[in-house]
């Protein structure tokens, strides 16, 4: 039934770590995180956490993208304009309109930035309440549709850390079975008082640089970015003749329906969605040569990973980082960065360095890469798991 | 697409949709600015413990995902996906709220891990210890019709046999105060009051005896002028190999603010022959308002009946085969939805 | 003590919305988590802050509090030995 293939033709992002592909590109290659105490707006935790952040304001990123000044962006939609212009840019996009184009963006907690210093007093003059509308988590993705010239198939997904992993699927999905053409697909989100708060409540934030898969991790560093992937068929690759970076070859999403914030003992939500996506993929595990795997660096996320990780790969498993000890945890853009980061492997055929880590967790006994490394890669697998259960799996291979 | 039938549908409105032998025969007229749901007993659903934490939008999804699962005779679907516009936007002020009041201290957890937009889908495959497919979409008033839309394209690939499809959302008691302020220093503000519901469905690839209808096709549309929605509409059906005269019953999201010159220009240029419908009137507006209008659609091809309380006119046909809704908010979110009996 | 552990079950009950739990239905004795209340992690959580606000503890260590949150009688004698408020 399924004839086509989908092409990755263009990426754009924006995180802690750099505000292009180059940019992030370089920091990976040369180790150099992104973790510092938060600087764009106070909050009474700002010496109990470090995050992930995007040293600019969002006056420059407004002028960035020459926005009017009664503009009533969120950050999240600012960020998320930016990357996917980036990747629109980078696939060579002329017109838009010329093919059957969607965008699927995802954002968690969507305009809240925005809301939580208007919130009370919405109606005091026009500049609070303008700023009702971007609360939506439908507002981002609009924005940059607008930005862009989208103006049939458009929508947004919300399943918590994995939802830009689950956009990235759909879009496949969509184009496979041939409904659309090209599809854009990615995630956004700014940092805010609210997650900040939200993650704090769970106990489950790090004072120090993040240290994923390490026996004495002490829980994540959020980071805000955004990221788009280019997606696009058979048909507009041959047309054109166009680059592809790399394809979208897998893909699997299950539910662990197991608690609202934690994972299984045994991992079973994070098994079957890698499963499936091997499954889809119609590859063995083998064939896995790198791993990034979610890794958030807290005690449960990262156990209960790596035991999923062991009942599909056995004794065997494959290189793996996670990146979030770079970036932090971009929350509903963390499946994106990181797929643009499995993309970047596979095109530098590298493998990036899983920071901070020193000793093994002492149940899994399995050592993260830390440091560069380069190898022949073909298969690369991203893992995203969010609260709720909801657990994505990509699976990526070599562009031509 | 392969052929997807609704085989259990089930309605948490400001009207009595929660009894299944009821369609809309005695209304209740609203004419207050928002209105809540009328909430069956939760306990009847959810044990107490479990419940306590949960959010009025959490109860109402799990309480109409059971309905419309036990309509169909169905235990357990293949995969979960909803649609919401705010989530639980009750849980969102509580938590803002707290982090505005206590200036960052002694917050809780509950109402933060309530605010995240795909707690009712989670909580839900948690009930049902459900562990396949499980997505929430969040865009504005077309969340519902791209739950839907997944939902068929799942059938379609073979990666599900049934799905529970929904739609959830809180009137909640702060922001939508500031809505209402807003709407009301517009020109032509929306005529109808803010509301608030659960609708969920059983969507599978086999028809049963108790079918409702097939779901045909979803098309979702960001940005129209009220022209060229009627070319959009036209092709719609053009790729439905349907004319405009196939069409029986048109299913309107009309609301009364200026935007409703989209739905005029349908009824009059190109559905004035046939039944025309509405419903916001009685389940309020909402982001997933529409998925009220989809379970008055799936009613009325099981039932060929169409109430009186939702007749925009009075033509009526002997028979209802093919049903096509279309709503949109503000000039943006359009989406038709197709739907035929079986 | 006696109040103190009054005060605690009613705070309890009102901040885990324990709606079907009245004051006299929670001896000083039962166990909160598992078999008793039926508590569970999010619970713990719940019930850190509350420690926090109304009697100036902190525990950060879910852990911890694993151990202090055994039942009533021993959550009061541990608030009794290091409440600052």
């Amino acid at each position: 039934m399924f004839q086509n293939r989908v092409a990755i033709t263009g990426m754009g992002i924006v995180s802690s770590i750099g505000n292009t592909v180059e940019e992030n590109l370089k920091s990976l290659l040369k180790s150099k995180n992104g973790i510092s105490p938060i600087i764009n707006f106070k909050t009474r935790h700002l010496h109990d956490i470090k995050v992930g952040e995007i040293l600019k304001t969002n006056a420059q990123l407004a002028t960035f993208l020459k926005l009017p000044k009664d503009h009533n962006y969120s950050r999240t939609a600012l960020l998320g304009c930016i990357a996917a212009k980036q990747a629109v840019a980078k696939a060579k996009i002329k017109d838009i309109s010329l093919h059957r184009t969607g965008l699927i963006s995802s954002t968690s907690v969507g305009g809240m930035d925005m809301t939580e210093r208007h919130f009370k007093k919405f109606h005091e003059n026009k500049n609070s309440s303008k700023f009702i509308s971007s609360h939506y988590a439908s507002d981002s993705t609009e924005k940059i549709a607008d930005q862009l010239g989208i103006t049939q198939y458009i929508t947004t997904i919300s399943t918590a850390c994995s939802s830009a992993a689950n956009a990235i699927m759909l879009g496949t999905r969509l184009i496979k079975t041939g409904q659309l053409d090209r599809v854009i697909v990615g995630g956004t989100d700014a940092l805010s008082k609210f997650t900040i708060n939200g993650f704090k409540t769970l106990l489950i934030l790090s004072d120090t640089d993040c240290a994923p898969f390490d026996a004495d991790r002490k829980g994540l560093n959020l980071g805000e970015a955004a990221a788009y992937l280019i997606l696009e068929s058979d048909a507009i690759v041959d047309e054109g003749n166009k680059e592809v970076l790399a394809y979208v070859e897998g893909y699997g999403n299950a539910n662990d329906a197991f608690h609202q914030t934690a994972s299984s003992d045994n991992g079973e939500g994070a098994y079957l969605a890698m499963r499936k996506a091997l499954d889809v993929a119609n590859i063995q595990p083998e064939q896995i040569d790198y791993i990034n795997v979610h890794g958030t660096a807290t005690p449960n996320n990262d156990l209960s990973e790596g035991i999923a990780m062991k009942r599909i790969f056995g004794e065997r498993v494959p290189d793996f980082s996670s990146t979030k000890a770079f970036t932090g945890h971009a929350l509903a853009a963390a499946g994106a960065i990181e797929g643009v980061f499995s993309i970047l492997a596979l095109q530098n055929q590298v493998m990036f360095p899983n920071l901070n880590f020193q000793t093994s967790i002492p149940e899994l006994k399995i050592i993260p890469i830390t440091k560069v490394i380069n190898k022949p890669l073909k298969y690369v697998l991203s893992n995203s798991f969010g609260f709720g259960g909801n657990c994505s799996t990509l699976i990526f291979s070599k562009g031509k | 697409m392969k052929a997807c039938f609704i085989n259990g549908v089930a309605s948490i409105s400001a009207q009595a949709t929660f009894n299944q032998s009821c369609f809309l025969e005695d209304v209740i007229v609203h004419n207050s600015k928002t209105i809540n749901a009328i909430h069956p007993n939760y306990k009847d659903f959810i044990n107490p413990i479990t419940g306590r934490r949960m959010a009025t939008g959490v109860k109402m999804g799990i309480a109409a995902s059971k309905l419309a699962l036990d309509s169909a005779q169905l235990a357990c679907p293949d995969a979960i996906i909803t649609g919401t516009g705010m989530g639980c936007i009750e849980d969102s002020e509580k938590f803002l709220n707290s982090i505005i009041e206590n200036d960052e201290q002694y917050l809780t957890p509950t109402s933060f891990i309530n605010s995240t937009h795909n707690t009712v889908a989670a909580q839900i495959a948690l009930t049902l210890d459900c562990k396949g497919y499980n997505v929430s979409y969040v865009h504005g008033s077309v969340s519902f019709e791209s739950a839907l839309y997944d939902a068929q394209l799942l059938l379609h690939e073979n990666e599900a046999s049934n799905v529970l499809v929904g739609a959830v959302d809180e009137l909640g008691n702060q922001f939508i105060q500031d809505i209402v302020i807003s709407e009301e220093n517009q020109s032509q503000a929306i005529l109808t009051p803010f509301g608030e519901g659960a609708h969920f469905f059983t969507i599978s690839s086999s028809r049963q005896d108790g079918s409702y209808c097939e779901l045909k096709a979803i098309q979702i549309i960001n940005i129209a002028t009220p022209d060229s929605i009627q070319e959009n509409l036209k092709e719609f059906l053009n790729q439905n190999r349907l004319l405009l005269s196939d069409v029986d019953v048109i299913v309107l999201g009309c609301n009364g603010d200026e935007f409703d010159c989209y739905y005029h220009n349908l009824q009059r240029l190109l559905f004035d022959t046939i039944p025309q419908i509405h419903y916001k009137h009685l389940c309020g507006e909402f982001f997933t308002a529409s998925a009220f209008g989809f379970w008055v659609a799936t009613n009325i091809l099981k039932k060929q009946y169409i109430p009186n309380s939702v007749k925009l006119n009075n033509v009526e046909k002997s028979r209802y085969k093919n049903v096509l809704l279309y709503n949109q908010f503000k000039g943006r979110q359009h989406s038709f939805t197709l739907l035929t009996s079986c | 003590m006696d109040a103190l552990k009054q005060e605690l079950k009613k705070n309890i009950i009102e901040q885990l919305n324990l709606e079907d739990f009245t004051v006299e239905d929670i001896l000083d004795d039962d166990p909160l988590f598992g078999d008793g209340l039926g508590l569970d992690s999010i619970d713990a959580l719940e019930l850190i802050v509350l420690l926090d606000k109304d009697y100036g503890i902190k525990l950060t260590d879910p852990i911890e509090g694993k151990i202090v949150f055994k039942s009533i009688e021993v959550l009061a004698n541990y608030i009794t030995e290091n409440r600052t408020k």
